[in-house]
């Protein structure tokens, strides 16, 4: 919390020298980013128009934007998009639930907490991909199975993350909670979770990002819908076109979803700063 | 003569881990009367804290016993209020649901005991602030609403785990006399642990010095000063002081 507040009215020169040339560095930060994009934009389309680079391997701005019209026009574009959301947002949703609910469980015995550490290691280490082919097996080739692979790969990382947490709570808080005759129930509940709310949602933030490599990953694998499918259907019949304009959509989905969660970050932590 | 109401009976205690065994407490008796401040002071590491986890109940002795109003607390539940080293308040609790945390434990948030706690806000200077968070307060003020969560669980004794030395300096000072009056005011029996000799003559009306580990109860000093001279800032200015600090001090085992 900032104590000196910069006061608008009068300034001193040096205060007003120092505002203007923040005004500036500023401005030329904001030109740059747009320009970078912009330039890489129109050199991608001008060298595919000229035929510098082969617009049907390399594709162009243009072409992509074409196909994501296509797709808007024929309706296709949001079953896709919505396939693919709603596989990662239960993947992650239950990734994170699961993996706090286990974490909590491993703090609450120790005991269990030393007899799975190696099984936690090696899952840990696993890439959880491989995994793959083995839940389509099991669960059918389908969303359901998707999701799974999805929950597999975030799973692991949140419950070392959230119990890491939940290890490192203030001792003295927790002898606090025990000198007015509380239990582990007490302690968990009045200070270990609510302590842990900021970790429990920067490992949303890890296990969001993850979950999409897990859903793509799981539309490679099997699927009739999606934008991991779209990708590889693409790719087969050579349409780049389509390849790169799902990959732009992915980037963008992407990155409003990990928004989303600093943007409820924000709200949840308005009023505490340790 | 008035009941003691804390008796420490032939305490021992003994640390077992992988690698050995610690004695960490050796043979401690005393008493503490109704009211009376007793500080416990000695070098550090040398297991007053672990004391004051026993005396709160946190810790079982290996040997020995503790009766708080005659009750023994391996058998009775005791109603303790406990100040930690920093003031433990929980960042994402208001000041007033702070206070609140010993109740809520307790299954006592009943209206009379919120209202004692808005009341103890109010006198202390905290009701203004009691819906703020802990990151907006002074540390000073933290300090005094940790006392107000210990107190309105109405504990029979106050257990002061050093309590102010996360303060710095100068807020030391101010905190601790400000702590002090309040514990005088309602009328409250404390026992402090601290390893710092002008806060223990400065507070109490009874030193016990302890030893090195394994802790012994070294010598017990009773520092007297004239009435009107009997608060913690106003002890430290007094002629008398330095001769209290120096009878301490020589019997602290100290190694550098």
């Amino acid at each position: 919390m900032s104590i000196f507040k910069p006061k608008e009215q009068g300034v001193s020169p040096e205060r007003a020298l120092w505002l203007k040339n923040k005004k500036r560095t500023d401005a030329l930060v904001l030109i740059t980013k747009i320009g970078i994009l912009a330039v890489f934009l129109i050199l991608w389309e001008v060298c595919a128009n000229t035929g510098i680079i082969d617009s049907f391997i390399m594709s162009s701005p243009s072409r992509i934007w074409a196909v994501i019209a296509d797709l808007y026009t024929s309706g296709e574009l949001f079953v896709h998009i919505g396939v693919t959301t709603y596989e990662a947002v239960m993947g992650f949703l239950w990734g994170t639930v699961l993996g706090t609910v286990i974490a909590a469980l491993l703090w609450l015995s120790p005991f269990l907490c030393r007899v799975l550490e190696p099984y936690l290691v090696v899952l840990g280490s696993l890439p959880k991909i491989a995994l793959g082919p083995i839940f389509i097996v099991w669960i059918g080739a389908g969303t359901k199975a998707i999701i799974v692979i999805t929950i597999t790969i975030s799973l692991i990382v949140t419950i070392m993350e959230v119990l890491n947490g939940f290890m490192s709570t203030d001792e003295d808080k927790i002898k606090l909670v025990r000198t007015f005759g509380g239990n582990k129930y007490h302690i968990f509940t009045k200070v270990v979770l609510p302590s842990n709310f900021r970790t429990i949602i920067s490992s949303l933030k890890i296990s969001v990002s993850m979950s999409w490599v897990g859903v793509i990953v799981g539309e490679f694998l099997v699927s009739r819908a999606g934008l991991g499918y779209l990708i590889v259907y693409g790719s087969q019949v050579f349409q780049l076109d389509l390849v790169m304009a799902n990959v732009f959509i992915l980037g963008l989905l992407a990155t409003f979803m990990y928004l989303f969660i600093v943007w409820i970050e924000s709200i949840l932590f308005k009023n505490q700063n340790e | 003569m008035s009941k003691d109401i804390v008796v420490c009976q032939n305490i021992f205690m003994k640390y077992q881990s992988a690698d050995g065994e610690t004695e960490a407490i050796k043979d401690i008796s005393f008493t503490v009367k109704p009211k009376e401040f007793v500080s416990i002071i000695g070098p550090s590491g040398c297991g007053k804290s672990t004391l004051l986890s026993i005396i709160a109940g946190l810790i079982k002795p290996t040997r020995g016993k503790v009766f708080i109003n005659g009750a023994d607390i391996s058998e009775n539940k005791v109603n303790i209020g406990y100040m930690p080293q920093k003031d433990s308040l929980l960042p994402f609790r208001t000041i007033r649901q702070n206070v609140f945390l010993g109740l809520e434990i307790q299954g006592k948030k009943t209206k009379e005991n919120m209202e004692y706690g808005d009341m103890l806000l109010k006198t202390y200077g905290l009701g203004d602030f009691m819906n703020k968070y802990p990151s907006q307060l002074s540390g000073g003020m933290r300090q005094r609403a940790a006392l107000i969560r210990t107190l309105v669980i109405r504990p029979e004794i106050l257990l002061l785990d050093e309590a102010f030395s996360a303060l710095d300096y100068q807020t030391r000072l101010a905190v601790s006399n400000d702590i002090h009056s309040i514990i005088k005011k309602e009328g409250k029996t404390a026992v402090m642990v601290t390893h710092d000799i002008s806060e223990a003559v400065s507070m109490s009306e009874r030193i016990i010095v302890l030893t090195n580990r394994p802790a012994e109860i070294k010598s017990i000093h009773e520092p007297q000063f004239d009435e009107e001279y009997d608060v913690p800032l106003t002890r430290r200015n007094h002629e008398a002081f330095r001769e209290h600090f120096n009878k301490v001090w020589r019997d602290i085992d100290v190694h550098i």
